[in-house]
């Protein structure tokens, strides 16, 4: 199988002849500091990547799908570790790893999509390491965070040698695995709009606990006085859809929220997302999925908007 | 090679190694600790967990390097004193184990979710445990075991079972 090599002189006699997965050879260093990190990016030059959580990173590196010649280590920053409410909106630093994001009051009180999507994230152990950033710039098609943030209109704070540029989720996030993240940038913090009488929720569904998403639905409302819906965002995982759908979105905008209404924002998700057949699902499933979790989803978070309003 | 300074069941231990090494290898491999097992090398099966600063990660997934500086601590390191933690001591009582291979992984796991809860309900050990997989038990028997220890945090003194309301 690709990527499996026999086991190197650092393993004890016991083990010898028996085939381990190792990654290719790269050179380490532990960045002391963000401009440390971008110094070292620098240096070790475009081959080289950061590593936060790893647990994409170094799964791929294992397989040979990535073969960084140097690894930046940012998870001594602490610096990039918070959560804070600052009024309008809510800081999150970079290296909040996704249990994080579950515990946290903060955002269990502005932004419950988040721990509705860190629980289906994996499992504990692995949401003990990873991080949000990490889930960003890792970019997975499947990937939930992602997702969340488009939902949440969140801004993307990137830090490089010539100093911070923020970007919206719809420049940031190009597609699978590609971000507007330079070689020699970091994200170091997304920022994530408040809005008064909001409410978010998401819900996946997964083949078992801890894999990717068949298919994931997020959906972000904001409450006018008078009931009507001021703001909604749909966001989606897994099914092709990087942006969210501005058709469904604008069949609510500005309404009184009904079944009927929502059910047909969900319809119009539905045509919007373009899934493909994989080993997860047949395309009509995961359209299936993706009309029915959005459904579900812009209901959910209909409720919580009143329950804050309340 | 790096130089790293790791801290592994309270004692210091010192290595230069590849970075490349992970560190369930740098565990069994260099330093002979095989208590940990090392079973699907992809994130999935966890019975590689160990704690890292007191929380379960995966031993696959992490490199020894990102120890540095940090503390360990391995199913190895639950034993004190040649007495069993609580939580062996429950494994034990209620058949937590039939083939023992994803054991290690569990017994670190039970120990940081009591340390963080001692009180957990059956949903929060299923949950504290869905990082993991066992194949012959049915998990069943885990929880109980897990349950056997939060209910006895003092484990077995003297051949009898310590109740937490005979100690508290």
């Amino acid at each position: 199988m690709v990527g499996h090599i026999t086991t190197k002189p650092w393993c004890s006699s016991r083990v010898e002849g028996v085939t381990v997965q190792i990654s290719a050879p790269f050179d380490y260093a532990r960045a002391t500091s963000v401009d440390d990190a971008i110094a070292l990016l620098d240096k070790f030059g475009e081959e080289s990547r950061v590593i936060a959580g790893g647990h994409s990173l170094l799964p791929m590196m294992k397989l040979r799908l990535a073969r960084p010649e140097a690894l930046v280590d940012i998870n001594e920053l602490d610096e990039l570790s918070y959560i804070t409410d600052e009024g309008d909106h809510v800081r999150i630093g970079a290296m909040t790893r996704h249990y994080q994001l579950i515990e946290s009051p903060i955002l269990a009180r502005r932004f419950p999509i988040f721990a509705d999507a860190g629980k289906v994230i994996a499992d504990p152990l692995v949401r003990n390491r990873g991080t949000i950033g990490g889930s960003l710039c890792q970019a997975d098609p499947g990937e939930d965070l992602t997702a969340v943030c488009i939902v949440l209109d969140a801004t993307v704070v990137l830090r490089g040698p010539n100093g911070e540029r923020t970007l919206g989720m719809s420049e940031f996030h190009r597609g699978p695995y590609e971000t507007a993240a330079e070689h020699n940038e970091i994200l170091v913090e997304l920022r994530v709009p408040i809005r008064p009488s909001s409410g978010s929720a998401y819900e996946k569904v997964e083949r078992r606990v801890g894999d990717y998403a068949v298919a994931a639905s997020g959906a972000a409302v904001s409450l006018a006085a008078d009931g009507t819906i001021a703001e909604i965002g749909i966001g989606l995982a897994a099914v092709g859809l990087d942006e969210r759908p501005a058709e469904a979105e604008a069949v609510l905008r500005g309404k009184t929220p009904t079944d009927e209404l929502i059910a047909s924002a969900a319809k119009l998700t539905s045509v919007a997302v373009e899934p493909i057949d994989d080993l997860r699902g047949t395309a009509d499933y995961k359209r299936h999925l993706a009309e029915e979790l959005t459904k579900r989803v812009i209901a959910l978070a209909i409720a919580r908007a009143k329950g804050a309003q309340a | 090679m790096t130089h790293i300074s790791v801290e592994i069941n309270g004692q210091r231990v010192e290595r230069d190694i590849d970075p490349r090494v992970l560190l369930v290898h740098f565990l069994r491999d260099d330093l002979g600790m095989t208590g940990t097992h090392w079973g699907c090398d992809t994130t999935n099966c966890g019975t590689c967990a160990v704690l890292l600063d007191g929380k379960p990660v995966k031993s696959c997934t992490v490199l020894a390097v990102m120890a540095d500086g940090h503390a360990v601590r391995t199913v190895e390191g639950l034993e004190v004193g040649g007495e069993l933690d609580p939580i062996q001591q429950g494994f034990m009582e209620e058949h937590g184990l039939q083939c023992g291979f994803c054991t290690p992984g569990m017994l670190v796991t039970g120990r940081a979710l009591l340390d963080a809860n001692p009180h957990p309900t059956e949903g929060e050990i299923r949950e504290a445990i869905s990082g993991q997989i066992c194949r012959c038990t049915g998990y069943s028997t885990i929880v109980r075991s897990i349950q056997w220890a939060a209910d006895h945090p003092v484990g077995i003194t003297n051949g009898q079972a310590q109740k937490e309301e005979v100690t508290a």
